[in-house]
Parts: C-alpha cells; sequence; structure tokens
C-alpha cells in the first residue's frame, strides 16, 4: 500500500508522487515506485544541479564525448582516445570506510572500461576531518586501505591525488575517486540498446541485497539514523571486477555487441532505462533469470539492489554466444535475461507476471528540474573580516609547524599503500605537482591532477571555483603539461539550503570562467549534495580532475632541485595577502579572510611561460606555489632534491614577513634554472610580459630565507624534512 | 630462446612482464594461460605478479593448484628455468619449489616504495651478470612480503647458498630499517637447491626503462637471456 509515510521513505516529495501517477495514468506499484525513487534522486537525476551545470564550456575541438555518458572523452592524436571520469563515494565512505572508498574505486573503473577503455591511472581526492580526533584517523586509514585494497589488487596504479583535513569533514569525509583510460579511438562504446529483438545480457557477478537505496541514501542528509544504513553500503570484489574488466574489453574487441552499460548507482534500474532512452527503445527483462546470491528476493530488491562488478550488454543478436564464450572463458556469468523491443517501455517479469511497465521517458527524461532558490550566507559577512592577526616572534618553529601541519605534509603514509607503479607508465616524480603518466608506443604522456582548496571557496565560492582550475592547471605546467580536458566533482551541503545552492551557482560560475579563459572542456563529473550531517554542512568543496599531455617525454619536469648552485626564479609576484591560508588556519586557528585574489589572464601567462621555457630546455625543476606559501614550496623543492640539496634565498618585497613567506598567493611557479640560462629565461619572461624574480640559489645543507636584510628561517634541510615526511606516519604510529 | 609468462585470473603484471621481455629486451614471448597444460616448448617460465585468484585464501594458494601449475613444476623438475615475481613468488612458496612462507608485512600495511637489494649470490642464472655485493635499486608492491621458514629450513638456505637478494640499504648493509617487511634474514630472493627456480618480491619489470626511474631490475632479465642464449 502506497501512502504518504512509504513516498517519504522513498525521499519523493508528495509533488513529485503526483506528477508519477499523472506521468503513468495510474498508481505505481511498490517496485516501480522504487524505481521513480532511484532514478529521480539527485544522484542520479542532477535535479538541481542541471540548470547551472549548463554554464560549464564543453566544447573543444578534441572533445569526443562531453557529458552525459558514463565518461568524457578526449582525443589525444595517434589514434587514441583518453577515457577519464571523476566521482564521489562520500556517503558510504562515513558509513563503512573500506567498503565505501573500495567500491568507490570499483564504480568508477566500470565507468572508464565500459566505454572500451582500459584502464590505466586512478587518483583520489580525499578530505577527512582533523586526525586528533580518532573516528577521523579510522575514516582515514578504512579509506586508504579500502582504496589499496581494490585498487592494488585489480592492477591499476594509483598515483598521486590529494588529502586536505579541516573539522568540516569530521561528519562528511570526502572520497572522490579520479580514473583515466586509454581507448582506441575507433572502439569506443556508448550504452545503446537500439535493433529490436537484440539480446540483453546479463554479466558479472551475482544479484544480492547489498546497496539497495544507495543512490537514495546518498540524496539525502543524514542525521541519527547512520548506524542503521550500514546495509545500504555495497561490498566489492576486486578480482571479479579484474575479471570482468578483462572479458569486457575482449569483448569489445570482437565487435560482438551493440552496447554496454555498468550497474552502478541504481543497478538493473539504471542500466536498463537509460540504454533503452539513449536509443529511443525499450527493454524487457525477466528478473527469473537473474543470477542471484540470495534467496527469494522480490523483484523490488533486484531492481534496486547495487551489488557490485556487474554489466549489462546489448549483444549482437547472431553474436550472442561468442559473448558467453568469452565470459565463461573468465569464469563470469553472462546470462540473457531479456531483449529490446519497440516502444519505449520498460517491462518486468517476475514469476510469470509483469510487475514493472514504465515509459522510459517518464522515468528518465520527464524527472522534474529544480531551479533552487539561492541567498548570499550569513556567515560570510564576519567570516571575510580577518582582523589582526600577530606576527608570529619565532619563524623557524611557524615554518616547521606549518611543514608538519597533516594539509601540507608529506602523504607518503598514504602512497606507499597504494601501488602506484603497475603497468610500467609511472614516470617516478615523488612529491611532484601531478602524476605522469607515459604512453607506450609513443614519446607522450599524460599528466593527472586534482584540486580543490574548500576553504577559499567557503570564504569566496567564485574565486575558490577559478583557483581550483587554475592551481590543477598550474601543477601540470610544472611536470610539463598542457592542459586537454576537466572533469569535476562538485561536493556541497543540502541544496534545499539555499545559501548552500549559492555556493553552488559561485562556483560554478568561477569554473566556468576559468575554463574558458584556459580553453578547457569540462567532459563530465559529478555533483554529490547533502553532504551534511545533524544539519551541519561542509565546506564547499569543488574538485578538479585536469588532465594534461606531455608532448614529449624529454621535458617531464619534477619538484626537486637538480645540482648545487643553481638559480631560484620565482615567477609571479608575491602579495600581501593572508585570508583563507593554511597559515591562519594552523598556526592562529582562524578559517577567515578574503582568499588570495587571482587574475586568470596572469595566471595563463605564467603557464605558458613555464611550459614554454621547459621545452626550450631552460629549466631544471619547477613548482607551484600552494598551501603554506613560497617558504613550504621552497623547503618542499629542497626536500625532493637528490641529497637534500639547501637553499638560501632572499627576498627584497616590502611587507608583513608572514604574507610573505606563509602568504598563497596565486600565479606563482618557483623553478631553477643553470647559471648559463640566466640571459635567456629573463629575456623570454620579459617578452612573455611575466614577472620574474631572481630570489637565491640551491645548495648547502640549510634553508635559509630572508627579507632585505633580516633572516627570518635558517633550519637545516633534515629538520624540516623531518618535520614534514614523518608528521604523518607520528599520528598512526602504534604506540 | 622463448619466454612464457603465465596468466592466472588476477594476474596484473602479466602484460607488464610480457612487454618488457618483448619491447625493451626484443626477446620471444608468449602468453600461457593458467587452464591450460601446454607450455608451448618455452625456455624460461615467469610466473608474474598481481592477485592471482584475488589471493583470496592465500596468497598464490589457489593458483597453485591450476592445471597449468601442474606442468610447471615437471619442467622445474627437470631443470628449466622458473622465475617467479612478487605473487609468483608467493605461488612458487606454495608451490613447494622453494621452502618456506609468506607473512603480511611487519608493519601490516601494502607497501609500493623502491628498496635496495644487495645480490649475494651471482652464481645463479638469474643474477649472473651482476656483481657480488652489488646494490640494485627496485620496487617492491605486497602485502604479503614477510619471508619465514623454520629455523631448520632457514638453515639449509643459508648452507646451501640459496640467498640470493637481501634488502640492504644504499651501501648494502643490513638493518632492521632496510628490511621494510621484516622478512627472515632480509631475504627477497631466494633460489630453489638445483638452482633453476627463483623467487623474489621486487619487480624487476618495473625497473627496467630509465625514464620510470631505474634501470637496475634489467640486471635479473639480462642475466637470464645470457644463460639461455
Amino acid at each position: 500500500m502506497i501512502d504518504k509515510k512509504v513516498i517519504a521513505e522513498h525521499n519523493l516529495t508528495p509533488e513529485e508522487y503526483e506528477k508519477i501517477v499523472e506521468l503513468i495514468d495510474r498508481e505505481p506499484n511498490i517496485t516501480e515506485l522504487g524505481i521513480f525513487s532511484l532514478m529521480w534522486s539527485e544522484h542520479c537525476s542532477y535535479k538541481s544541479s542541471k540548470i547551472h551545470l549548463k554554464k560549464l564550456p564543453v566544447e573543444g575541438k578534441n572533445v569526443i564525448q562531453g557529458p552525459g555518458e558514463n565518461a568524457g572523452i578526449i582525443d589525444i592524436g595517434d589514434g587514441l582516445a583518453a577515457v577519464f571520469k571523476i566521482e564521489s563515494h562520500n556517503h558510504p565512505s562515513f558509513i563503512e570506510p573500506y567498503q565505501g572508498a573500495a567500491t568507490g574505486v570499483g564504480g568508477i573503473l566500470r565507468d572508464i572500461f565500459t566505454m572500451g577503455a582500459r584502464p590505466i591511472v586512478l587518483q583520489d581526492a580525499l578530505r577527512f576531518g582533523p586526525l586528533s580526533k580518532p573516528k577521523n584517523k579510522s575514516i582515514m586509514e578504512g579509506v586508504v586501505s579500502g582504496i589499496s585494497g581494490y585498487g592494488n589488487s585489480i592492477g591499476i596504479p594509483t598515483v598521486g591525488g590529494d588529502v586536505y583535513f579541516n573539522d568540516c569533514y569530521s561528519l562528511n569525509p570526502l572520497v572522490n575517486v579520479f580514473a583515466l583510460g586509454i581507448a582506441k579511438k575507433d572502439k569506443i562504446f556508448y550504452a545503446k540498446a537500439e535493433g529490436a529483438g537484440n539480446p540483453v545480457l546479463y554479466v558479472g557477478a551475482k544479484t544480492g541485497r547489498d546497496g539497495i537505496h544507495g543512490a537514495t541514501m546518498a540524496s539525502a542528509e543524514f542525521g541519527k539514523d547512520l548506524e542503521h544504513k550500514r546495509p545500504n553500503v555495497q561490498v566489492g570484489d576486486p578480482f571479479m571486477e579484474k575479471l570482468l574488466l578483462e572479458a569486457c574489453l575482449e569483448v569489445m574487441d570482437k565487435d560482438l555487441i551493440v552496447g554496454i552499460q555498468d550497474m552502478g548507482a541504481a543497478g538493473l534500474t539504471c542500466s536498463t532505462t537509460e540504454m533503452a532512452s539513449k536509443s529511443g527503445t525499450g527493454i524487457e527483462i525477466d528478473l527469473d533469470l537473474v543470477p542471484q546470491r540470495e534467496e527469494s528476493m522480490t523483484p523490488y530488491e533486484m531492481m534496486l539492489s547495487e551489488s557490485q562488478e556487474r554489466m549489462l550488454i546489448v549483444a549482437k543478436k547472431d553474436r550472442v554466444e561468442e559473448v558467453q564464450r568469452i565470459f565463461a572463458k573468465w569464469d563470469l556469468d553472462a546470462v540473457i535475461i531479456g531483449k529490446v523491443i519497440e516502444g519505449g517501455r520498460l517491462k518486468v517479469k517476475f514469476g510469470g507476471k509483469t510487475v514493472v511497465d514504465l515509459p522510459v521517458r517518464a522515468i528518465i527524461d520527464l524527472c522534474p528540474v529544480y531551479e533552487q532558490e539561492s541567498r548570499t550566507p550569513r556567515y560570510l559577512q564576519s567570516a571575510i573580516e580577518l582582523g589582526s592577526v600577530p606576527e608570529p616572534d619565532d619563524y623557524n618553529h611557524a615554518f616547521l609547524t606549518l611543514l608538519s601541519s597533516p594539509t601540507i605534509s608529506e602523504k607518503e603514509w598514504v602512497r606507499r599503500q597504494y601501488d602506484h607503479m603497475v603497468q610500467v607508465n609511472t614516470v617516478f616524480l615523488p612529491g611532484a605537482d601531478a602524476a605522469v603518466i607515459r604512453i607506450k608506443g609513443t614519446n607522450k604522456a599524460l599528466a593527472v591532477t586534482l584540486d580543490g582548496n574548500s576553504l577559499y571557496t567557503y570564504l569566496e565560492p567564485k574565486t575558490g571555483g577559478k583557483i581550483a582550475v587554475a592551481e590543477a592547471c598550474r601543477n601540470l605546467a610544472c611536470v610539463g603539461a598542457r592542459p586537454i580536458g576537466v572533469t569535476n566533482c562538485l561536493n556541497f551541503g543540502s541544496p534545499e539550503k539555499p545559501e548552500i545552492m549559492w555556493q553552488f551557482q559561485e562556483a560554478i560560475e568561477g569554473i566556468a570562467l576559468a575554463c574558458k579563459i584556459f580553453d578547457i572542456p569540462v567532459t563530465g563529473g559529478n555533483v554529490s549534495f547533502y553532504n551534511d550531517t545533524n544539519g551541519i554542512s561542509i565546506h564547499p568543496t569543488p574538485v578538479l580532475g585536469i588532465v594534461g599531455m606531455v608532448d614529449d617525454t624529454r621535458w617531464i619536469t619534477g619538484p626537486g632541485f637538480k645540482s648545487n648552485g643553481d638559480i631560484l626564479i620565482l615567477l609571479g609576484e608575491n602579495k600581501e595577502e593572508l585570508g583563507g591560508s593554511e597559515y591562519v588556519k594552523s598556526i592562529h586557528r582562524m578559517e577567515k579572510g578574503i582568499p588570495p585574489q587571482i587574475d586568470l589572464e596572469e595566471e595563463k601567462r605564467v603557464q605558458e611561460f613555464c611550459l614554454e621555457a621547459i621545452s626550450l630546455g631552460l629549466i631544471e625543476s619547477a613548482h607551484d606555489i600552494s598551501e603554506g606559501g613560497l617558504a613550504c614550496c621552497l623547503a618542499e623543492c629542497s626536500i625532493l632534491s637528490k641529497g637534500k640539496m639547501g637553499i638560501s634565498a632572499h627576498l627584497k618585497d616590502n611587507m608583513r614577513s608572514d604574507a610573505l613567506l606563509f602568504g598563497e598567493s596565486q600565479s606563482r611557479i618557483v623553478i631553477t634554472s643553470k647559471e648559463e640560462s640566466r640571459e635567456e629565461i629573463f629575456h623570454l619572461a620579459r617578452e612573455r610580459g611575466v614577472k620574474a624574480m631572481d630570489i637565491g640559489k640551491s645548495g648547502g645543507e640549510r634553508i635559509t630565507i630572508s627579507q632585505r636584510d633580516k633572516k627570518l628561517i635558517d633550519v637545516p634541510v633534515a629538520e624540516a624534512a623531518k618535520a614534514w615526511w614523518e608528521a604523518i606516519p607520528e599520528i598512526f604510529r602504534i604506540k | 630462446m622463448k619466454f612464457g609468462v603465465v596468466i592466472f585470473p588476477g594476474s596484473n603484471c602479466d602484460h607488464d612482464t610480457f612487454y618488457v621481455l618483448r619491447d625493451i629486451f626484443k626477446q620471444d614471448a608468449i602468453f600461457l594461460w593458467h587452464k591450460e597444460h601446454d607450455l608451448k616448448n618455452v625456455d624460461c617460465i615467469i610466473l608474474p605478479g598481481g592477485f592471482s585468484y584475488g589471493d583470496y585464501l592465500r596468497s598464490g594458494s589457489i593458483a597453485a593448484f591450476s592445471p597449468l601449475m601442474q606442468e610447471v613444476k615437471e619442467f622445474a623438475f627437470k631443470g628449466g628455468l622458473v622465475l617467479g615475481i612478487c605473487n609468483g613468488f608467493q605461488v612458487l612458496l606454495e608451490l613447494g619449489l622453494l621452502p618456506g612462507a609468506m607473512l603480511r608485512n611487519k608493519n601490516l600495511k601494502f607497501l609500493c616504495q623502491y628498496v635496495h637489494l644487495r645480490v649475494d649470490n651471482t652464481d645463479t642464472p638469474f643474477t649472473s651478470t651482476a656483481k657480488k655485493g652489488q646494490v640494485l635499486r627496485i620496487p617492491i608492491a605486497h602485502y604479503d612480503g614477510n619471508y619465514y621458514s623454520s629455523p631448520e629450513t632457514i638453515q639449509e638456505v643459508k648452507k646451501n647458498n640459496q640467498t640470493v637478494l637481501r634488502y640492504s640499504d644504499a651501501r648494502g648493509r643490513l638493518s632492521d630499517e632496510a628490511n621494510v617487511n621484516g622478512s627472515l634474514e632480509c631475504i627477497a630472493g631466494l633460489i630453489n637447491k638445483s638452482g633453476n627456480v627463483m623467487g623474489m618480491m621486487p619487480h624487476p619489470e618495473r625497473a627496467s626503462e630509465a625514464l620510470l626511474g631505474s634501470e637496475d631490475g634489467r640486471i635479473i632479465f639480462e642475466s637470464l637471456i645470457k644463460s639461455l642464449g
């Protein structure tokens, strides 16, 4: 019996229910209601974000596939295409960190190989609450081992990524997983269900009761009933997915299928309806034929299950046996459970009876779209007032404290739990700004980076959005890559709160503006709303995943100094900007102020200069200035150099010393060059209209930084290295 | 000469090893499928790294029972060259072709990092081009690489000079710190008594190109090619 309570339990509003009744001209049964509740959930339908996402630039001459498919696709030449996407698995990772993160990896990988691409790299953007709380530590440990457990086993390297800590993530950790694969340009597959009569095959793992309502759960706030939601989290099996990956790629290589779609969020429901919708057809399936690993499952449970490692394939009628033979080789189920039909309806049979008969259009295309109310948040007024911040008495101490703050310190504790070298493509660049993966058979490489500083976005969402794009591109420029495509994961609170909607709109505007100026298309991504627990929302956290191309592997550049006596050059300009910095947050315990401002045109000039100078062989090392400012950037260059070369830097700027050392002004890169390149590099900088400043030399065993004649920082490299390396291992050390 | 790289379900360094043999060393290499019985006249068999059968039950344990492995055993008894890398090493232990077992790493975490290895025995087909005491920089990537065997077995291993590679520091010194996974006697690579079957936890195929950060792994392949040549 469908009453108000049942409707509410399915996260549908009374108005939405009315609309369903109107669309199908009768009351739905419970299975049908379940189907609508999933497909009309925020997670699947993007009903609150759709109209805003339209602002993002999606065009570009190399775009093969923009938003709307499992993943975006960019032509990378040599007959190859890069297929990539980022997706969140925040809610499940909070409830069950290991499985939540593991299935996040599994899910994004299916999105990539569904399109015919072999995944070659994974990356994660992780956000946790402060590690001083035991609960946050255990979440982080669980998430990292979940990613490691799944990614290592399936044999796709997890290279780089970022980790930030902020109290706003204590009850809402974020796990955003990025994957990229390479496909042959002429062998790309889509979620198509063409040709009435073509068989629909269910392949991969059997269906169980796990993950029922996963997508609905991800579309609501968490409250006190948190613990009861554990059964909504799916359980991953990387071994099964490895078999599925190999079998699918083998089938795709042989031209046996029409279309394929993974069963991720919303499982059978989503895959059947989306495939039919994209081809304007219908699908008929018989649930009695679905491989099951639990007894007496109801049609409702089967349609809503989010059991992992499953795919739906529409095969060519006369090649279906070959498909089944390949799956049998890999010891996998490949069962015909139905067929493509004319007429645009989803028909589901169970026990000989039709239990679902719905127009696909109603489920997919006629989902309501909302323009949610938006309002400038009240917190802003007080948050952007930084007030007076005292300068530290002891700069060495402040410097070491910052280097050991978890957000800035080295994440090797995380990184070495991930197999980051499998597939023999990873160019070893410890601590580099971006991961670099060579493309076998060419002399090119792809670079990948994730970025998103939520404190900036909290204080000024539009600026935060711009900086997320700019910094990611700057990271790419530092390794020698030019940006070619963007995917984004937009993590926000509840869209039903006007203040959150405002943050969302502003951030998107910033991202859109920056992407336009850098001329890079957004090829898709994911929106994760409802990151609220007990009414508290996370800071708005757009995470940008940007893919870059290194045209010649000879120009791959790292952050560490190459030799003693190289000249240290600062590109860009130091400004007195302290707002929203890690320094103000860690040392002065405030999340306040106006975040660093950014001139996107200037940013572009700096990056293009960096790339040009690298390709001319003028640059030995490059590292971008971000959290922790110039001082932390220099320290990292030094610590990451072979033999831990020191620095002597002399700054001439006239401003507060703390702003100069730790401020996070944008559009800055520290490069090193050989003395003999000095003239050429400064000449080129002048020509390109880029500010370049000689700030010192590499060498020695100490990091010394002075402003005018005043020595501010003077510590042995070994001491800085210890602070930076040991901070996180120390927190997790078993005592 | 011809190399055969075995594919188990869940192998994930099979293509890497194949690529290095064929594209870097220009060798004749083929894949061998775990369900078959035919070794296709190969001269050397490599059991690659990965997670055969998901490493469920115990690393390498299920793979040891696959049909092809019975032929590999036969091949090894007849003196054929067999190299097990990482998961392949674990399979060789489970097969009983090498003595001992693997425990979980001492820090109970998966470890993927470069390590230094001291070559203690160069009188093998796998290390003949190395100098005794030479230190190699090659990455590891495993959860269960903490080598263990009974005191009697380890005595035997030492007596027969079966310890080929040991975890050390950059200067070849052994220490608890350098012994990252906690292996008994710092063992990273072990050979059988007759000297034709070797297992090693580090991945030489990941250290065969300068672009990727190290070429020290080439010594293993070059030694093999020389001994087969």
